[in-house]
């Protein structure tokens, strides 16, 4: 026993195995540097800070101007990207580096790209309005035209003579609005007309509401502009209708005019003289194309100016992403009562005290502050957070993990051992390996282009699939290998180790399949023998093979399981953890299933014929009765016996005595302590409020007890379940087996019975798609959310808590763009 | 469907549901009231609501802030929410939450009337509509110059068109038969809505009709404040009343002949649920009434989402939201004015 302590403690330290040691840190900050600091340790991020001021709101901290500035800035800074994205411009690709600015110059700097932004726009809208209705006229015009030119005959000499000397006018622009009262009786009649046009969209409802104000005295003519036009406010272009409405009487036109302007109709007039209109049209024209030219010039200055904003973007828009960063942490900082000095708490891993003093000690000289950075370390009662360094390889498993539940500070991680066993339980649910080289090269795709797609924003389920190729790598590897033992290439048998080891009784070979084969050699060297295919017993002989797998299989993982229990034990310096729940549980589930094991080991070994249903049913039934044939050793019911009564005595040993014991040390420790401990005067002083040092601690045996009770119960129905749920090996694989040959021989091999190349071509379509969609992706998903339940429940409920807390360093490199 | 709706509920109106529900839990709560009753500016308004779920619709407002600014997005963010439920609703449900909008739709149908009748500029009207209330044809309102005009040009498109069977008169408009074409249609409008949930069943029936109820006596009492000392005979007021509700019939015909606000508050006091709402009044106050009419009101609208497979949590939803957006108004004016002494006076906490 002593050898064996020695030897664990002399095991040398695994880096997965524990989180890093952290502690709590104290940061006393001279105003004048903590910005420095602060930043610093940002880009080092390795301190994670307490809030200490978590019973203010947002805005009665400290730095909140600060913060409201970098808010406002990088308000300023999306309109940019909006405006940049609105003009079809790409941000720039390669962006400028420039030294750092300070930030009042870059707010400074960006307040006059704004206002000259929104003045250039506010130019470029009005002289967008002018255009559109330009626009308009011109179309309203050209087909307004259509509709008069019947009328135009009888058209009155006095109203051209009025008509003539207003449109002479050049500003006819403006006076637009004005022109549009010039509805000319077109005939002796009184009938007048309004031309104009409207959104396409509305027309419909235009012409029901003039229909229903004129009591139907009206004619409504239309047809489409046919060119679409931009809409002012929602910068789209829309398509729109061209209207002339004829009426009579000065009520109606009131009316009509009211209409329009409810449904943004805009209104223009058109002269009924031919001459007249083709002149109006050339000189609208001649505007238009000037106009045109303008609004040209604008666009392109104003692109311009948007493409040197893009330079920028992206440097700027890091910057203030970082500036609010240090400000929101400056915010978590409590000030000290002289109100020259910052106060922080955080937390950070004992490797980086070294580089977090230096950081302190170089923004202190690089601030020319007079007074340092005082950095002192705490103790503290809330434990600390969970930090494991990872890597590329690593972080997929730990990641799996931590789906579960974030490890207890300093508890085992089961991802050490996760990195191996997730994969391979996998494969042995998936073993196949031509499925597994297909695995195997995607995988392989994933890797070599790691460096690419890491700086891509990839869709979900491809980084998913990103996130987690190294275990994919890993599982085809397992695949393969699991495949050659399973001998299983697309569900095809294949002689890679040399010739099978049975041959045919006679020459013809015609009692193969009822008679069955001779053993005429040594056995097959690796992997199932690939006689075995096809024949009669081919699914039970592979059956008893993978059930006893999987339950050799499921054993030794529980069995490590409570081993890290053990190991848990031993670090947090728990005896009692040791002796009352660790050995019993050893023993319980080993005196069963362990025995079980050592059973089919024994069966493997000698060939024998015994049946191990029939033994371990019988161990509980009759533990004394005579095994008979299915005596495996000697001295093999002596052992149940003993094993049973092992396994009796495990659950009260497990049950009852931790309880007490923890009950009777917690009243000796409270001994005659009936009053609860005084804070001494010095004590609370030191407390900073929030600080991570206050506790409390209260025993509640029922509690406890119940606790113990489930945890008991747990663990010995789980023996059971958990062992029957490691069978979900067996079962997976023989479905993947199944599915496989199916596909095989009903889909390819049936297709290629035909001589014909179209039946063949599709018979090898489906295989190709049930392969690859059926096979490789549900069948892998399905695969690997079975390993992952093996994992998260059957293996770390033996051991693992899992109630920590991630460690969240203050880090520039962790800031991403999650807050737009 | 009546007390079986846990069996059949779920198919059409389960998602929604829960949608509703994800909404309420963004409702500001006390601790958010009390976290901007204490901001000093507008600003700081706005930094606090960007934590909550106002934050994408405020995150692009530049700095110097306006009230009407903060109230208009705040809206459009309901507005998004109730769009969008709107769309994902089938039968019956897509009629209720339609049914909801119909007040706004009388409130901006009156709005726009009595602005053109002063001569106000529409488009200026336009904006101030409440943006649930808008339908298609709302600004040829302005062309209308009686109410059988506005009935035949605009309103028969509307769903709002049965409700005018009751004012369908050639006189002209002016303030006060718009202020009774209001009512008269509100009447309607609340009669119909009742009418539709007896028909629905169920819980939906059995919340809505005593959330409507309320609606219908808060209106009938505050008709009755608003047309005391006015022209208004007691036949005509009586009209104005819903035919439903706690205080029908009786109290309708007490209130119709109320001649000041004790009196008023006489008659109301017979009535248990409001018993406790006037009890918070001095003698002849009605300043307060309101704000406790609303205190009553969101409590009552909270209780809905108690019950589960019912309908009543859209309107709760709805009017909790619409609530909110006036306390939000309420502490910006009064952050804005620094009047900072009065900002408790109207806001009414929903949790």
């Amino acid at each position: 026993m002593e050898r064996i302590e020695k030897f664990i403690d002399n095991l040398p330290p695994m880096d997965l195995m524990r989180s890093e040691k952290m502690t709590l840190v104290q940061l006393i900050i001279p105003v004048e540097s903590a910005h420095r600091a602060i930043s610093y340790l940002g880009e080092l991020g390795l301190l994670q800070f307490r809030d200490l001021n978590s019973e203010r709101s947002p805005f009665q901290r400290t730095f909140v101007n600060q913060v409201k500035r970098c808010g406002e800035m990088s308000r300023k800074l999306r309109f940019f990207k909006d405006q940049i994205s609105k003009a079809g411009l790409l941000s720039s690709v390669h962006p400028v580096v420039e030294p750092d600015l300070e930030l009042e110059e870059l707010e400074i700097q960006l307040a006059e790209h704004e206002n000259e932004l929104i003045e250039m726009n506010s130019n470029s809208e009005k002289l967008r309005v002018t255009y559109n209705e330009l626009l308009e006229f011109k179309l309203v015009l050209q087909k307004a035209c259509g509709f008069l030119l019947p009328s135009s005959n009888h058209a009155v000499a006095e109203e051209r003579e009025l008509t003539e000397n207003i449109y002479s006018n050049d500003d006819y622009v403006e006076t637009a609005s004005l022109l549009e009262q010039e509805t000319r009786p077109a005939d002796q009649s009184g009938l007048r007309f309004i031309s104009g046009i409207i959104c396409k969209s509305k027309a419909l409802r235009f012409e029901r509401m003039l229909f229903r104000a004129t009591r139907g005295n009206m004619l409504f003519n239309q047809a489409p502009a046919g060119e679409e036009i931009m809409d002012p406010l929602s910068a789209e272009m829309v398509e729109k209708t061209v209207f002339v409405v004829h009426f009579s009487g000065e009520q109606a036109r009131t009316k009509i005019l009211k209409i329009c302007e409810a449904f943004g109709a805009n209104c223009y007039p058109v002269p009924d003289d031919i001459s007249k209109q083709r002149q109006i049209t050339r000189e609208v024209s001649s505007h238009l194309s000037e106009l045109e030219t303008t609004l040209d010039a604008g666009i392109r200055h104003r692109n311009k100016a948007l493409t040197s904003i893009g330079y920028h973007l992206t440097q700027w828009t890091s910057m203030v992403r970082r500036e609010k960063a240090v400000y929101d942490t400056l915010n978590m900082l409590n000030f000290d009562v002289t109100k020259k000095c910052l106060v922080g708490e955080g937390w950070c891993p004992i490797f980086a005290k070294v580089q977090i003093q230096e950081a302190l000690q170089r923004a202190t000289f690089d601030s020319s502050s007079q007074v340092g950075i005082i950095f002192h370390v705490m103790d503290a009662v809330e434990s600390p957070p969970t930090y494991f360094r990872t890597n590329h390889f690593t972080n997929a498993y730990q990641e799996i993990v931590d789906a579960y539940g974030v490890a207890r500070y300093q508890e085992a991680n089961p991802a050490v051992y996760t990195v191996v066993t997730f994969p391979f339980l996998f494969a042995v649910m998936f073993g196949d390996w031509g499925h597994g080289i297909c695995l195997l090269l995607g995988a392989l795709v994933l890797i070599a282009r790691e460096g690419r797609l890491s700086t891509q924003k990839l869709g979900s389920f491809m980084e998913m699939l990103f996130g987690g190729r190294y275990v994919l790598l890993l599982m085809s590897l397992f695949s393969i290998y699991c495949g050659l033992i399973y001998n299983e290439f697309f569900s095809v048998p294949f002689h890679i180790f040399g010739g099978s080891a049975y041959k045919c009784r006679d020459v013809t070979c015609s009692d193969a399949k009822s008679a069955g084969l001779i053993k005429f050699r040594d056995p097959y060297p690796f992997g199932v023998d690939p006689s075995w295919r096809g024949s009669r017993l081919e699914l039970p002989f592979l059956n008893s093979l993978k059930m006893k797998m999987s339950i050799l299989l499921g054993v030794a993982q529980m069995n490590l399981g409570i081993i890290l229990s053990y190991f848990n034990a031993r670090f947090f310096r728990s005896s009692l953890d040791i002796r009352y729940q660790f050995v019993p549980q050893m023993i319980f589930l080993n005196s069963l299933f362990g025995y079980l094991s050592l059973l089919i080991i024994i069966k493997w070994c000698t060939g024998s014929q015994a049946d191990l249903y029939h033994v371990m049913i019988y161990m509980f039934l009759s533990p004394t009765d005579d095994l008979g044939e299915n005596e495996l050793f000697w001295g093999q019911r002596p052992l149940q016996i003993v094993l049973l009564l092992l396994a009796l005595v495990a659950v009260p040993w497990m049950l009852f005595p931790k309880p007490f014991i923890l009950k009777k040390l917690h009243s000796e420790r409270f001994q005659g302590r009936t009053y609860g401990l005084l804070g001494s005067s010095e004590f609370d002083l030191d407390v900073e409020p929030d600080s991570a040092r206050d506790h409390h601690e209260e025993f509640n045996f029922s509690e406890v007890f119940v606790h113990q009770m489930i945890h008991s119960i747990e663990f010995v129905l789980g023996a059971v379940s958990n062992t029957a749920s490691y069978l979900r090996l067996w079962a997976l694989s023989l479905a993947h087996s199944e599915l496989s040959t199916v596909f095989y021989e009903k889909v390819l091999l049936l297709a290629w019975g035909y001589d014909n190349i179209v039946i063949r071509l599709i018979g090898l379509a489906v295989f190709a798609f049930a392969t690859a969609f059926i096979l490789l992706m549900m069948e892998t998903l399905s695969a690997f959310l079975h390993a992952l339940r093996l994992h998260w429940v059957e293996f770390q409920n033996k051991f693992y808590h899992g109630d920590g807390y991630k460690f969240k360093p203050f880090s520039f490199a962790l800031i991403t763009d999650d807050d737009d | 469907m009546y007390g079986f709706e846990a069996m059949t509920f779920n198919i059409h109106g389960g998602y929604l549901e829960a949608i509703v529900r994800g909404h309420r839990a963004g409702l500001l709560t006390a601790a958010d009231y009390n976290n901007l009753c204490q901001c000093e500016t507008l600003d700081d308004i706005k930094m606090h609501l960007s934590a909550t779920e106002y934050g994408p619709y405020l995150q692009n407002e530049p700095s110097p802030l306006h009230t009407t600014t903060i109230v208009e997005k705040c809206t459009l963010k309901l507005v998004d929410e109730y769009k969008h439920m709107l769309c994902q609703a089938t039968e019956p449900l897509s009629t209720f939450l339609e049914y909801i909008t119909y007040g706004h739709m009388i409130d901006n149908v009156v709005l726009i009337v009595t602005g053109t009748l002063h001569e106000r500029d529409v488009q200026e009207l336009l904006e101030k509509c409440h943006p649930l209330g808008m339908f298609d044809s709302i600004a040829t309102l302005a062309v209308a110059q009686n109410m059988r005009e506005l009935y035949r040009l605009v309103l028969v498109d509307t769903p709002l068109a049965p409700y005018f069977s009751e004012c369908i008169t050639s006189e002209d408009l002016d303030d006060m038969n718009i202020e009774i074409m209001r009512n008269t249609l509100y009447k309607a409008y609340l009669e119909d809505f009742y009418k539709f949930c007896q028909k629905l069943g169920g819980a939906t029936a059995e919340i809505m009709s005593d959330l409507l109820a309320f609606e219908a006596d808060r209106r009938a009492v505050n008709i009755t404040i608003n047309s005391i000392g006015t022209e208004l005979t007691r036949d005509d007021r009586r009209k104005l009343y819903s035919n439903f509700g706690l205080l029908y019939p009786y109290g309708h015909e007490e209130l119709a002949v109320c001649e000041d606000i004790d009196q008023v508050r006489a008659v109301m006091e017979k009535y248990p649920p409001y018993q406790s709402i006037f009890s918070k009044l001095s003698y002849g106050e009605s300043q307060m009434l309101d704000k406790a009419f609303y205190e009553e009101e969101v409590k009552r609208l909270c209780l809905a989402f108690e019950q589960q497979f019912h309908y009543g949590v859209f309107f709760a939803y709805m009017r909790l939201r619409e609530q909110e957006i006036r306390n939000l108004m309420w502490i910006s004016e009064c952050v804005a004015q620094n009047q900072k002494s009065r900002v408790h006076d109207s806001v009414v906490f929903i949790f």
